[in-house]
């Protein structure tokens, strides 16, 4: 077949279209890292403004966060406090809850039940945040409230609730991956020398699939300081360093909505609160995301 | 003669007592789990079933809440879920189709990835603040859809990405090489045989990450959708509402009845959503069957 | 049995007309090793023209790695490298301005397991000369591969079916169909029967007689009846070396090396 035309296995020209096409291509990929350099930019630069007006002392160290009205305050500790009070509260329903989902998952369900679980905790998952604020709002707080007479509207234990609600597929479905990827071999070592199911799953899958289960853990509580509309709608808007979990607080994530719902004017100080909490934000994020990733990819030389 | 004496015999009726306690207690809690699912899904549509008609589909928002409705939302959305559409996919697969075809392996390759995996990880409020400075304010495209939808679009590359590189990965290699044997080259294969193969895990990555974006509301908070149009967006340089960001409005309120507003605008987003979910599971579904 | 003896006959004849029989490839000292592993050591042979040449020896001697190395297919693997010189006609295949893509235009393959593209019958063997330019009635040139891969009796009433539908041994003639729709030069065959019921075999091997009339066939077989009952030629390779390269007759019947004698009459590997 068009034996004239090739008479040589030499190159021909023919390859420019395609090296038009892979240009391309490698100009796509390249975004990513266009977009986290974009990212850190951004962050370190309006930062830097921000830290050329309030000393570093008093953004880390600082108790009271008062950017907008006079005299202000720019102490991050309150934001801080708020972000920890709904992740620690969220990490302890659904650290628990969502292992539990996962053993049964992976060593109790049967195929058949997995297939109608795992669509429904994924639904679950897939709700927007949103969903989740008004849930917190009209429900949890007045289920709270009913309980807990001294529980106000808004307030970091409600948010802490759904918040956990909303992590918990993830732990869940992450974990279970984890845990079906211990070999079966070594489970039936363990029922070969008497173990019950229980003893099993604790004492030798759960062990052996931990990193990945802990790595789970981590993305779950990166979400948790993330997350924004939730805790937004059901936490409220005010800074506080106080211990209770019926008041209203205010989380990092939740203080950027309020600057940006209000006309904050470009340039000004409060403007740059703004990039000040976001990169504090990103920082804890991505350290936390960095440290699962490690965990995971020690996990994976182990089993591939 | 018993086989094990009485003690022994006793520890092992408490070691089986406590493992199937164990078996149904994990069991009670993943059922839990799915009860929280109905619970808020109860609780949402029997706040706002009775709002939902078509008045609240075809009004404008307004001060009375028997006038509010949700069309500009529904529309701000459709547009932007469209632009964030025609960006994301060919963007988000080229990358994938880049990383998993033609990158040579190494550390550029392996840092790329890292850094995909982390994007991931990355809060949309961040997000939100990116889009803000570069969208909004440096290349001054203003409030308009566009900046949403490019914000959006950085959003969901990784979550798409990811699962294209998945769904690329999956074809065998034998199809490739029968296709070099025949003197395609890398492109032409990929073309004409990665890609057609791989194209039902890459839509169903695609809806999954479309659905988030319908749901998203930090990042457009970010770079200003409104919260109260009452017009209709003409063109990408328009400015816009969104469906969260207008339920988020509602809540934010303190009136019962703009809470049951809410709700029914919550019923119409989760029917949206659920729809694009339920294809991807089909496609999915689908898909399984025809590889075996 | 008659029929075996003819061939024995024809192969004797063929050795007579070695010398002056032009080689389509020609291996020159060639060394191949995977990241620093040598997988190939020193080969030096000519492959010629319209004959078949069987490729035999034990698991991991090399011998699929070199068939890789005629069309360059080796190219897909990390870490591969390759010494020596293979000259196709007058060109050097691993030249500095070769084009990959157009040595496997030319020099096509067949591999172990059949891997027809999840496509139809039809597409299967269209696609190849589609995307090179051919600009023929491509109806008629489907309808030629597949006569000369000895299925168009078979498919010639679904020739828009999946290919996914045929049975293993009907996948890998569509392969070899595929791969003649090209008209290659030289035809490579990396254990094409190894997957195939014996059924599904004899028609392969049938259909190779039928095509050595018109291609190179290098075959690389772990059967040696395979290798006695279709090949002119039969390499031995033993640990990456070249042990023995002669008249397939020759080499099953009165080896020069004792390795090969052992390897041949069954008392190893």
């Amino acid at each position: 077949m068009a034996k004239a035309a090739s008479s040589s296995i030499k190159k021909r020209g023919r390859l420019f279209g395609e090296s038009c096409i892979i240009t391309w291509l490698m100009a796509c990929a390249g975004i990513s890292l266009v977009t986290t350099a974009a990212i850190i930019g951004i962050l370190l630069k309006e930062s830097f403004v921000f830290f050329e007006n309030v000393s570093p002392l008093e953004f880390f160290f600082g108790t009271s966060w008062v950017p907008i009205l006079q005299p202000s305050s720019f102490g991050v500790l309150p934001l801080l406090w708020g972000t920890l009070q709904v992740t620690i509260g969220a990490a302890i329903i659904a650290i628990p809850l969502g292992l539990a989902c996962a053993i049964y998952l992976s060593e109790y369900a049967s195929p058949k039940m997995r297939t109608y679980i795992k669509p429904l905790l994924e639904l679950l998952a897939g709700i927007p945040t949103v969903v989740y604020g008004y849930f917190a709002l009209t429900f949890v707080t007045p289920v709270l409230r009913s309980i807990f007479p001294d529980v106000q509207v808004f307030n970091a234990l409600s948010a802490a609730i759904v918040v956990g609600i909303m992590i918990l597929p993830m732990i869940a479905t992450l974990s279970d991956n984890a845990l079906r990827a211990v070999p079966d071999s070594l489970r039936q070592g363990a029922y070969a020398l008497g173990a019950t199911s229980f003893e099993v799953t604790t004492k030798v899958v759960v062990p052996a699939g931990l990193s990945g289960v802990m790595a789970s853990f981590l993305l779950a509580i990166s979400r948790a300081i993330g997350e924004t509309m939730a805790v937004t709608i059901a936490a409220g808007q005010t800074p506080n360093l106080s211990l209770s979990m019926f008041e209203s607080i205010q989380t990092m994530t939740a203080y950027i909505v309020q600057v940006s719902l209000g006309d904050t004017p470009t340039g000004g100080i409060a403007y740059q609160t703004l990039f000040a909490v976001g990169a504090l934000l990103f920082a804890i994020t991505l350290v936390i995301n960095i440290f699962s990733q490690l965990i995971l990819n020690r996990y994976r030389e182990v089993y591939d | 003669m018993s086989l094990i004496s009485e003690k022994d015999r006793q520890k092992l009726i408490k070691r089986k007592r406590i493992a199937f306690l164990f078996s149904k207690l994990c069991a009670l809690i993943t059922w839990t789990s799915v009860l929280l699912l109905a619970v808020l899904l109860y609780q949402v549509s029997s706040d706002g079933f009775g709002w939902v008609d078509w008045q609240f589909l075809s009004s404008f928002p307004s001060r009375f809440p028997e006038r509010a409705g949700i069309k500009s939302a529904i529309v701000g959305t459709l547009w932007l879920i469209g632009l964030v559409a025609l960006i994301s996919i060919p963007v988000g697969v080229s990358s994938a189709l880049y990383l998993e075809e033609f990158a040579k392996p190494g550390k550029l390759n392996k840092f790329i990835e890292v850094n995909i995996s982390n994007l991931a990880g990355v809060p949309s409020i961040v997000y939100g603040i990116l889009g803000l400075a570069i969208f909004v304010r440096f290349f001054a495209l203003e409030r308009s859809l566009l900046s949403g939808a490019l914000t959006m679009s950085l959003l969901i590359l990784p979550v798409i990405i990811i699962a294209s590189r998945e769904a690329i990965r999956s074809v065998p290699m034998s199809i490739r090489y029968a296709a070099f044997s025949l003197g395609a080259t890398r492109w032409q294969t990929t073309w004409a045989h990665v890609l057609p193969a791989s194209f039902p895990g890459i839509m169903t990555g695609v809806i999954l990450a479309l659905s988030r974006a319908i749901g998203e509301t930090a990042p457009l908070i970010m770079i200003g959708a409104l919260t109260f149009v009452a017009f209709l967006p003409a063109g990408p340089m328009d400015s816009f509402t969104a469906m969260p960001i207008q339920i988020y409005n509602w809540v934010s309120r303190p009136q019962q009845e703009f809470h049951d507003l809410a709700a029914a605008g919550i019923i119409v987003l989760l029917i949206v959503l659920l729809l694009m979910n339920a294809t991807a599971i089909y496609i999915r579904n689908k898909t399984e069957k025809r590889l075996k | 049995m008659a029929d075996l003896a003819i061939q024995g006959k024809a192969k004797s004849m063929n050795a007579e007309s070695d010398s002056k029989a032009i080689a389509a490839l020609n291996l020159d000292n060639v060394s191949i090793s995977y990241s620093d592993t040598p997988a190939v050591k020193n080969v030096s042979c000519r492959f010629l023209r319209k004959k078949i040449t069987s490729i035999i020896g034990p698991s991991g001697c090399g011998k699929s790695t070199l068939l890789r190395s005629l069309n360059r297919m080796n190219d897909f693997i990390d870490g591969v490298s390759l010494e020596g010189r293979i000259m196709f006609g007058e060109e050097d295949l691993y030249g500095p301005d070769v084009d990959s893509v157009e040595v496997r235009r030319r020099i096509g393959m067949v591999f172990q397991k059949p891997n027809p593209f999840p496509k139809s019958i039809y597409n299967n063997i269209a696609w190849g000369p589609s995307i090179n330019g051919y600009e023929d009635s491509m109806d008629e040139l489907v309808e030629r591969s597949l006569k000369q891969a000895a299925l168009w009796e078979e498919v010639k009433d679904r020739l828009h079916d999946s290919a996914l539908n045929l049975s293993g041994g009907q996948q890998q003639r569509l392969c070899i169909a595929r791969a003649l729709a090209m008209e290659p030069e030289i035809l490579l065959m990396d254990e094409p029967c190894s997957a195939l019921d014996p059924i599904s075999t004899a028609h392969i091997e049938d259909l190779m007689f039928e095509l050595k009339t018109r291609y190179t066939i290098i075959i690389v077989t772990h059967n040696m009846q395979q290798a006695s009952r279709i090949s002119d030629y039969t390499a031995f390779m033993e640990l990456g070396h070249l042990i023995e390269f002669g008249d397939t007759e020759q080499v099953f019947t009165k080896p020069g090396k004792k390795r090969t004698e052992e390897y041949v009459t069954g008392r190893f590997g």
